[in-house]
């Protein structure tokens, strides 16, 4: 299939001086430079992060909210200065709007466990689509099964873009209480228009959360410009370490909500007969939170906003552009997805005809090249392509065409070993 | 790399052996690793406490099915025993390169299908991947998260 590519001029980062901030780009992996090419799953951590968090560690770690002491003072206010930073990152009205959680998958499930289970009953409809990360299927799934609600699936196109007229006829069927949407395919790079079907679906009267786990690393993402009820994404692929991310809800919803977990920190006041639950965003943040993560995504935001959020998304999409074609070129090559640089990010889904994907993956390793093979947690949308798994490559900020290049000669290398 | 993927192991991959169905099976298990969509079915053919016949049918990784190839050559013939104590170790080293453990599931779904058929079954009692019906798993667990 020929591929159109838009807007390939060149990236505007210099993208050599921000290698020079990850430790592990320079590692050679056998005996070859690292080609990092599996940000979808996780992101590499600049020095700026390690650092904020090893300060904490070295200089001043103390439990936060609790101790009258500087430690803890100086602690608390680098982890509420990080809900602050995050908030700015995503243009919510307040921090009391920001909630910190381990990763996306407990932002969808603290959602479904709390607002899902007092708001959806019996006969009630749960939009979900194929493009869906397990982690915003399944909690609805199950969620569904226990309260007798209905999930209904969004297909794709041929290019993995999802079809607006079952997405609209979905709606307009009535009793839909909630749709649970990404905003960017995990497994084909895909951006979906969410501020559109955002307003669709509130516009039939469903509240919506959004999976912006691959959306929030790599694109500028505004909550108030979509106007989801929800927005969840996790720490670790934008930079920050794993243990952090948020998720995001108006205030005025929030107060509504019941508390997920319960224990300390939640709390205002406990008398053997009731308890009173702590302010927003506390009353989420059961325990002590994992707030040196925290202080890392802080530390995380502050290095993407020093990059600039529109140049990394060029970036990337430059990257695709360099990709795709010589991908591409390449015989018995099968390239999933978007074949455009249109309303898509830096991830690139193909298969290489008579290999399996985890074989590819398995000679690209000793190519220094670290790509992912499977299903990538996506395995209605692997039904759909009817195939088993892919091999996904995905960009970040400091990848680099000498990277793509590396992913190309191993391919000829997995090719000459499989004699094809 | 060149250690994974020996001619040997390629040789089976392409021209598995005992591939097909068995006429007159009396065993047949199937599996699979949803991870990467291997897929294994072995078939026998057991006269009195003897392998008389096997084959397999799959599709997935190279390791996944010269694995399960290479068990086939060798268990025609022998008892029922034999075959049910062929264990993990035997398998890796029959395969004679270096699995990593991402890869450890790929390499024995031919044998817990093997000992599936060997001893009847039709599911598998527990999650393990040594082919021991009461064995704790060992080795790679999915890692199928991201």
């Amino acid at each position: 299939m020929a591929v159109t590519v838009h807007r390939v001029t060149g990236s505007p980062l210099d993208v050599m001086r921000i290698r020079a901030d990850f430790p592990v780009l320079s590692r050679k992996v056998h005996g070859k430079p690292l080609a990092y090419l599996d940000n979808a799953a996780t992101s590499q951590k600049p020095r700026q992060v390690i650092d904020a968090m090893r300060a904490v560690f070295e200089d001043h770690n103390a439990n936060i909210h609790r101790g009258v002491y500087e430690f803890s003072e100086k602690t608390t206010a680098e982890f509420e200065g990080a809900r602050e930073k995050v908030a700015r990152f995503i243009n919510a009205a307040s921090a009391r709007e920001v909630i910190f959680v381990r990763n996306a998958t407990e932002g969808v499930n603290l959602v479904a466990y709390t607002w899902g289970r007092e708001h959806i009953t019996a006969g009630d409809r749960i939009v979900s689509t194929v493009l869906e990360h397990h982690s915003n299927f399944v909690p609805w799934q199950q969620l569904a099964k226990d309260v007798g609600a209905e999930i209904v699936m969004i297909d794709v196109d041929d290019e993995g873009r999802l079809r607006r007229d079952q997405y609209s006829a979905a709606l307009k069927r009535g009793r839909v209480k909630l749709v649970a949407i990404t905003s960017t395919s995990n497994g084909l790079g895909t951006v979906l228009p969410i501020k559109e079907l955002v307003a669709e679906a509130k516009a039939a009267g469903a509240s919506v959360l959004v999976d912006a786990a691959q959306a929030v690393p790599h694109k500028r993402v505004d909550v108030r410009d979509i106007g989801a009820d929800f927005l969840v994404f996790s720490g670790h692929k934008m930079l920050a370490p794993p243990g952090s991310g948020a998720v995001w809800a108006p205030a005025a919803l929030l107060e509504t909500m019941r508390p997920f977990l319960y224990g300390g920190d939640m709390i205002s006041r406990v008398t053997v007969e009731k308890t009173e639950w702590n302010e927003l965003p506390w009353k989420f943040e059961a325990g002590t939170s994992s707030y040196v993560d925290a202080i890392g995504l802080g530390a995380a935001v502050d290095y993407l906003e020093t990059a600039g959020m529109d140049r990394i998304h060029e970036h990337e999409l430059f990257l695709t552009g360099y990709l795709l074609p010589r991908l591409q070129a390449i015989p018995g090559i099968t390239v999933y997805g978007p074949k455009t640089l249109e309303d898509r990010v830096g991830v690139v889904s193909f298969n290489i005809e008579g290999i399996h994907p985890h074989d590819v993956a398995t000679i690209f390793d000793s190519e220094g090249v670290c790509v992912r093979a499977g299903h990538h947690c996506n395995q209605l949308l692997m039904a759909k392509l009817n195939v088993a798994a892919t091999t996904r490559a995905s960009f970040y900020l400091y990848n680099t065409t000498d990277e793509c290049d590396q992913l190309i000669s191993a391919i000829g290398t997995a090719k000459k070993v499989f004699g094809i | 790399m060149d250690d994974m993927y020996r001619d040997y192991i390629l040789d089976h991959y392409k021209n598995p052996r005992n591939s097909g169905d068995l006429e007159g099976a009396t065993n047949t298990y199937a599996d699979s690793n949803p991870l990467c969509g291997d897929e294994i079915t072995m078939a026998l053919l057991i006269d009195g406490d003897r392998v008389k016949d096997v084959r397999f049918k799959g599709r997935g990784c190279a390791i996944s099915q010269a694995s399960a190839s290479i068990l086939t050559e060798e268990i025609k013939g022998k008892t029922l025993d034999e075959v049910r104590a062929i264990d993990r170790q035997h398998v890796l080293e029959n395969l004679g390169i270096p699995i990593s453990p991402a890869r450890i599931k790929c390499a024995l779904l031919g044998l817990k299908t093997l000992k599936g058929a060997a001893w009847g079954l039709s599911t598998w009692p527990g999650d393990d991947e040594n082919g021991r019906p009461d064995g704790a798993a060992a080795g790679a667990r999915d890692a199928g998260s991201e």
